[in-house]
């Protein structure tokens, strides 16, 4: 009935530890010639193989270290799979760290801009929605100061005010945002609940199960990189609970 | 092919926005402001005026021109190729949490370089007319040194920041070989008195020098010099597409080394 957007097929990310890390080239000429360039491996997914159709909020479970993020990484584009291939259709917002890409020297009036473009805005798309903009960031007359100068709490209304302007299709979020106050985090969860509302999907890290039953309809389960479940939220999550207490 | 067009096209805007932000920044909170982008040279150029023909005795009049033209494009070289260096790194930040094309960062800082070599021409414009070097047909022949000069740059600055993200010596070392590359430009003194000692071949191997003699063509008013033309121009192709391919090739493992 409902398509395919995000198809993660056989999906493998490996790293490699170097056990001591090599910074420069003196360093690397005497390690290789000792041969003492060792590497490592580690792969921090393997294989992980699941789809998500349209207006799916999937819970990503796992402990820490079980890939969770780097998943999340991989969809968002931002690291290239060492193998297997993800497909994704429609507009992507990683709420990942909000405010990464802004440049401390400039006002978070030109911070728009930037953040905006580079996370694929148009020009005209932007000024459209400038107001709106600042406004849902509550930031009024600082907008006009350089971002050095914000609070961390500003720094973060500002970037989540600027990510969710859009519509997106995927939406991906890790660990629930605690942005600024409460009055402000009230707002925007308020805000995801209504992006949720209208049938966008939903990649969602959480460790609180709570959260995830709250949100999502489908979860999978990671374990050292492995998917070791995927399916109805219920049912993932009884797994996820017989794993924690076997342990 | 296709989609790496497209995928510049939706970016494009973002490369302006860096190069603004480049532009913007750059002089933020100094008095002159962009001014600066004039007074600079002119300031150096009348420093080495003094120095090479003031004190060694010169009377060419028009040796201010001769001086800056080497210069304007030999800053132009270094300042956007050590630039382009760091940037990847000094984005590392934005790399690693959003998806943006990678070499927009190393092309945008070369780009707003550009964008100030072409307005520090002013001077070069100003100086020459009071020296009295007139501008003739051939003023126009200017435009192909400087687009062998952009795309040499953008060729070396694509390399440099790829193999600066994995060494990070890469920096310093690329400061000193500017060092050398700049006394083999002849930029403040004349080729010939390097020819006369034996060394000419230092020149003739270095294709900055040959881009600075097709430049000096055009403002002199003589015909180009075709095989300053053909070297430079061969030059600035084969180390785009080295660059563009060694870019490419390494991409998608610079997360992994930032």
């Amino acid at each position: 009935m409902s398509k395919t957007v995000l198809s993660v097929d056989h999906v493998g990310m490996k790293f490699n530890l170097a056990s001591e890390k090599v910074d420069d080239l003196k360093d690397y000429v005497i390690k290789f010639l000792k041969r003492q360039l060792m590497y490592k491996e580690f792969w921090a997914l393997k294989d992980v193989t699941f789809e998500v159709k349209k207006g799916d909020r999937v819970g990503i479970l796992g402990l820490n270290g079980a890939g969770k993020s780097t998943l999340l990484k991989c969809v968002a584009g931002v690291l290239k799979p060492t193998e297997g291939k993800i497909t994704t259709k429609g507009v992507i917002v990683p709420l990942l760290e909000l405010g990464a890409g802004f440049d401390k020297q400039y006002t978070g009036a030109e911070n728009i801009y930037l953040y905006g473009a580079m996370l694929g805005y148009s020009k005209s798309f932007i000024e459209e929605k400038y107001k709106e903009i600042v406004k849902f960031s509550e930031l009024g007359d600082f907008i006009n100061v350089p971002v050095k100068n914000y609070s961390s709490g500003m720094k973060s209304r500002l970037g989540f005010s600027i990510a969710t302007i859009v519509e997106p299709d995927i939406l991906i979020l890790d660990e629930v945002l605690s942005v600024g106050d409460a009055k402000f985090r009230k707002k925007s969860e308020k805000k995801i609940k209504s992006m949720i509302d209208k049938n966008v999907t939903v990649l969602f890290v959480s460790h609180s199960i709570d959260q995830v039953r709250d949100i999502c309809n489908k979860a999978i389960l990671l374990e050292q990189g492995h998917l070791v479940a995927s399916g109805d939220v219920e049912d993932v999550i009884a797994i996820y609970e017989s794993k924690i207490s076997e342990n | 092919m296709k989609r790496l067009f497209k995928n510049f096209l939706k970016y494009r805007y973002l490369l302006r926005e860096l190069i603004k932000k480049d532009i913007k920044l750059k002089y933020r909170r100094s008095y002159l402001g962009i001014l600066w982008t004039l007074l600079e040279p002119l300031f150096t150029m009348m420093v080495l005026t003094l120095v090479f023909s003031g004190f060694y005795g010169k009377s060419d009049k028009t040796f201010p021109v001769y001086i800056l033209t080497g210069r304007l494009l030999f800053t132009f070289f270094s300042n956007s190729t050590k630039a382009a260096t760091k940037s990847i790194r000094s984005n590392a930040g934005m790399i690693k949490k959003v998806y943006v094309p990678k070499y927009i960062y190393p092309i945008s800082t070369i780009c707003s370089n550009f964008i100030f070599f072409l307005i520090s021409l002013i001077v070069l414009v100003a100086v020459a007319l009071v020296l009295g070097v007139y501008p003739t047909k051939y003023v126009f022949l200017a435009v192909v040194p400087i687009l062998n000069l952009l795309v040499m740059t953008l060729g070396v600055g694509l390399m440099l920041a790829t193999f600066s993200v994995f060494f990070r010596d890469m920096e310093y070392l690329w400061g000193i070989v500017l060092t050398l590359i700049m006394y083999c430009c002849a930029i403040f003194y004349e080729p010939k008195r390097v020819i006369k000692t034996g060394f000419g071949w230092i020149l003739e191997i270095n294709p900055l020098y040959w881009v600075i003699e097709n430049f000096r063509d055009a403002v002199f008013g003589r015909p180009l010099d075709m095989h300053a033309f053909a070297f430079s121009t061969t030059f600035a192709c084969v180390t785009l597409v080295l660059g563009i391919f060694v870019f490419y090739k390494q991409q998608d493992k610079f997360i992994l080394n930032i």
